[in-house]
């Protein structure tokens, strides 16, 4: 493991170098932006409420990360956290405890997952257009459930999700840094990891050397779904309420940006689950930033853009080639 | 100026790198006005490397060109086009969904008034194939055509854009004898007309029948140019090699059947529109070959065998067990493994590294929750890295970089470290330099010593007769006919595939 972790580090370094430079772009604009304080035994501050806010966006790009490593996507996990919070809402409406609301949310996410890899992995549709069925009809779900209107909930046990506190930290940093670094164990510890990436680079071939690629591929699909319902969880909980029409609308493009932004090819194959979430924190930092800098909302969605454009080109490989090419010539290469 | 005595195209002093490696060294390539030339190596001797400095495709770090005397230095395959010098690649790489008239003029169609003339592009077309002697419908999609006729048409249009030099990058490695007939007749028609032809190729057999001289590279260097005709089979080899080898390949039968009850069983077994039902018994240490020509349900027989594409009808006993074998994993758990044919779609996992190549099977097997340590996986790859002799810098480094010899080495070796008890190899030796091709015969002998069974496909009727006990002889989807002993020689392979069937096949 210690010959391993400076492989990591490097990495992961062009996502910590990006971080670091949002960071401190953030401290010049709103110098107390590091400033902590603690408050009813819980920390406060704004780099707090970066990782508090970023949970949804961190827990989708877990499972984005696998279902983009077997060369998919899954555009549906914005639609499935709208269903997940409205089953939850539903629920505890209903007179259920919040375990029972909980589960049933959970088990709903994981069965929209295998909806998506069947069509993928069984019927074999592309990625794009088997999700996007979800993605759309999704909502149309959500809102039967919660029959047109914004179902809200007082019951302080699934609030507590949203608002409670857990080790001095926001419940939902907890749940993200813990579902994360469980998920990262998962693959890398068993030989799902290696698995994945086989049939991301190639499915089949792996298949012909015994790689039960069907399963592994409704597995990922399973995953984001489950991914999707905790960050459903976290959003009706945060707003007390299922809101059918805004409950995770876009995340999905969030998620696939934080694992791009986390440096994993969109084309499949290897894959780090720690440079998505590095890419999730790194986009809800420049949210962040830009709310707290104190331009026109107008120019969020702009500003966004330019500063995610940046940061792709600096990663893309045409950059590292010519970075390579410079090199050369200073030390005197023709 | 006459043709055959000036060179078309010289290079001098091509040098190229590679993050710090040499490609090429300092070669010198001269070709003439009206010849064939050969250019031979061991996979990874610079051929490729070469090819591309000269047509542009890679920035040569040092070196000359000139095209008729005059210096050049194209900086892209398009400019090379331009200049007078055309290649056409193993792969065709034209567009299937185009029709072959528009693949011939594409880019520079014959217009009327700013719109496409169709009907002259169409004229035109079938004007320019029939001098390669193809009547085709030019507005039928190229994709249609077997791949012999896909290649003329890349020949055709490489020669009417550029017409001083053609180089053919293996253009005859996925092609039958008649196809390849039908190319060398092609070649040495351009050959008569003046081009000056570079001919890559594995097959000797074929630089023999076409070539007028050679040049062998090695390790990115020169190893020389000599005359084909004054240059003896022997000699080139070991210039290829640089080492005399022990064997070219043995034309003797010597490995014989151990007797025993057969192993593995199958019984009258077959798909539909695959393969006709057959019966096939392979006993331990037994290699059973396969011939036929291509399309003759030889792979469709492998893929049967491995659950791939399963049987629909039959039985199939393993040591008197009746088994199914529905899916690859179904018949790996039975002890089968398969080298497939096309090693880039079906063998290697190209982005991981050859460590994770080896060891992808035996883990797939144990299932996802029991990894392999990564002490064992290293273990294993350096083991088998050493024992198959795979050239690589080191086992993490990705599989696609490798030549292909040793992408082939490497997944067998996927497959040794699962201690098969049948190995199913759908031509282990195509598109493989000498020494590789040496060493992957020796292998298949040592093998069926230590009691594997194997089933080889080959169209290599030499090297199938060298280490087969018997061999199965397929045509048009039906196993037609076995032989053994004394019969199994190429000339009888040859009989047996061509019997009762009109066209003849050349050796």
């Amino acid at each position: 493991m210690t010959a391993k972790l400076p492989a990591t580090l490097v990495r992961l370094l062009p996502q910590i170098a990006t971080l670091a430079v949002v960071l401190i772009l953030n401290v010049i604009l709103f110098p107390s932006f590091f400033d902590l304080s603690v408050q009813n035994s819980r920390l406060y501050g704004s780099l707090i409420d970066v990782f508090n806010r970023g949970a949804p966006v961190a827990l989708l790009a877990v499972g984005m990360t696998l279902v983009i490593a077997t060369k998919g996507i899954d555009l549906s996990v914005g639609a499935v956290v709208a269903i997940c919070g409205a089953v939850a809402a539903a629920s505890v409406a209903g007179g259920h405890s919040v375990p029972v609301a909980v589960a049933s949310a959970l088990a709903v996410g994981m069965l929209c997952g295998i909806w998506n890899g069947f069509l993928v992995a069984v019927l074999g549709i592309q990625p794009i257009i088997a999700t996007l069925v979800l993605m759309v009809a999704g909502r149309g779900i959500a809102q039967l459930i919660t029959e047109g209107a914004i179902l809200t909930f007082t019951d302080e046990g699934l609030i507590f999700i949203g608002s409670g506190t857990a080790f001095g930290l926001p419940m939902p940093i907890v749940i993200w840094v813990v579902f994360g670094l469980a998920v990262t164990l998962l693959v890398r510890r068993t030989a799902l990891g290696l698995l994945i990436e086989s049939i991301g680079v190639n499915r089949q071939a792996s298949q012909l050397a015994g790689v039960r690629t069907t399963a592994l591929l409704i597995a990922s699909y399973l995953l984001a779904g489950l991914c999707a319902a905790i960050a459903g969880l976290i959003v009706a909980a945060d707003i007390k309420g299922a809101d059918a029409n805004n409950a995770g609308l876009w995340l999905e493009l969030d998620a696939i940006l934080a694992v791009v932004v986390g440096g994993n090819s969109l084309l499949g194959g290897r894959f780090s689950i720690l440079g998505s979430l590095l890419g999730a924190v790194i986009i809800q930092a420049v949210n962040t930033g830009i709310l707290t800098s104190g331009f026109p909302p107008e120019y969020n969605l702009i500003i966004k853009a330019v500063i995610i454009v940046v940061i792709l080109v600096i990663q893309s490989p045409r950059i590292g080639e010519l970075s390579a090419f410079l090199k050369s010539v200073r030390q005197g290469n023709p | 100026m006459p043709a055959g005595q000036d060179s078309v195209l010289a290079a001098s002093g091509i040098s190229k790198q590679f993050l710090g490696s040499k490609a090429l060294d300092g070669v010198d390539f001269d070709l003439k006005g009206g010849e064939v030339h050969a250019l031979l190596g061991e996979n990874g001797a610079g051929k490729s490397t070469l090819i591309k400095c000269l047509t542009g495709a890679y920035k040569r770090d040092a070196g000359t060109l000139h095209l008729d005397g005059e210096s050049i230095d194209p900086r892209n395959t398009f400019e090379a086009q331009k200049l007078g010098i055309g290649t056409v690649y193993q792969e065709v790489n034209l567009l299937p969904n185009l029709s072959v008239a528009e693949n011939l003029y594409l880019g520079r169609q014959p217009r009327w008034s700013g719109l496409i003339a169709m009907r002259r592009m169409y004229r035109e077309s079938r004007t320019l194939l029939s001098q390669y002697g193809l009547d085709i419908d030019p507005s039928a999609p190229l994709g249609q055509f077997s791949v012999a006729v896909q290649q003329v048409v890349a020949i055709a249009r490489a020669v009417d854009l550029s017409g001083k030099v053609l180089i053919l990058d293996e253009p005859t490695a996925s092609l039958d004898a008649h196809e390849v007939d039908l190319l060398f007749r092609i070649v040495g028609e351009l050959k008569a007309r003046g081009l000056g032809i570079v001919f890559i190729t594995h097959f000797l057999d074929q630089v023999y029948r076409i070539s007028d001289r050679i040049t062998v590279l090695r390790n990115g260097r020169k190893v020389g140019t000599r005359e084909t005709a004054s240059l003896q089979r022997r000699e080139l080899v070991a210039m290829m090699l640089g080492r005399e080898l022990g064997e070219e390949t043995s034309h003797t039968s010597s490995v014989q059947a151990k007797d025993g009850p057969a192993r593995f069983r199958f019984k009258g077994v077959g798909r539909r529109g695959k393969v006709e039902p057959f019966d096939l018994d392979i006993a331990e240490g037994e290699v059973v070959g396969l011939a036929g020509l291509l399309g003759s349900g030889r792979t469709e027989t492998a893929e049967l065998m491995f659950g791939w594409k399963p049987a629909d009808r039959g039985t199939i006993e393993i040591e008197g067990r009746g088994v199914t074998l529905s899916s690859p994993q179904t018949a790996i758990a039975e002890g089968f493994g398969f080298c497939p044919e096309d090693r880039k779609t079906d063998g290697i996992i190209g982005d991981l590294s050859v460590r994770e190549n080896i060891v992808l099977a035996l883990q797939a097997r144990r299932g996802w929750a029991k990894p392999v340590s990564r002490a064992e996986q290293n273990e294993l790859a350096d083991r088998y890295i050493k024992a198959l002799d795979i050239r690589t810098d080191g086992r993490e480094k990705p599989i696609k970089l490798l030549s292909g010899g040793n992408q082939q080495k490497a997944i067998l070796a996927r497959w040794l470290a699962m201690d098969p008890k049948l190995l199913i190899l759908d031509e282990p030796t195509r598109g493989i330099d000498v020494g590789a091709h040496a060493e992957i015969i020796k292998l298949i002998r040592e093998l069926c010593e230590k009691g594997m069974s194997l089933a080889v496909i080959s169209s290599e009727l030499e090297e199938l007769v060298a280490y087969s006990s018997r061999v199965r002889v397929l045509r048009d989807h039906r196993h037609v006919d076995e032989l053994s002993g004394d019969k199994m020689t190429t000339d009888g392979i040859v009989a047996a595939i061509a019997a009762s069937d009109d066209q003849g096949t050349g050796t």
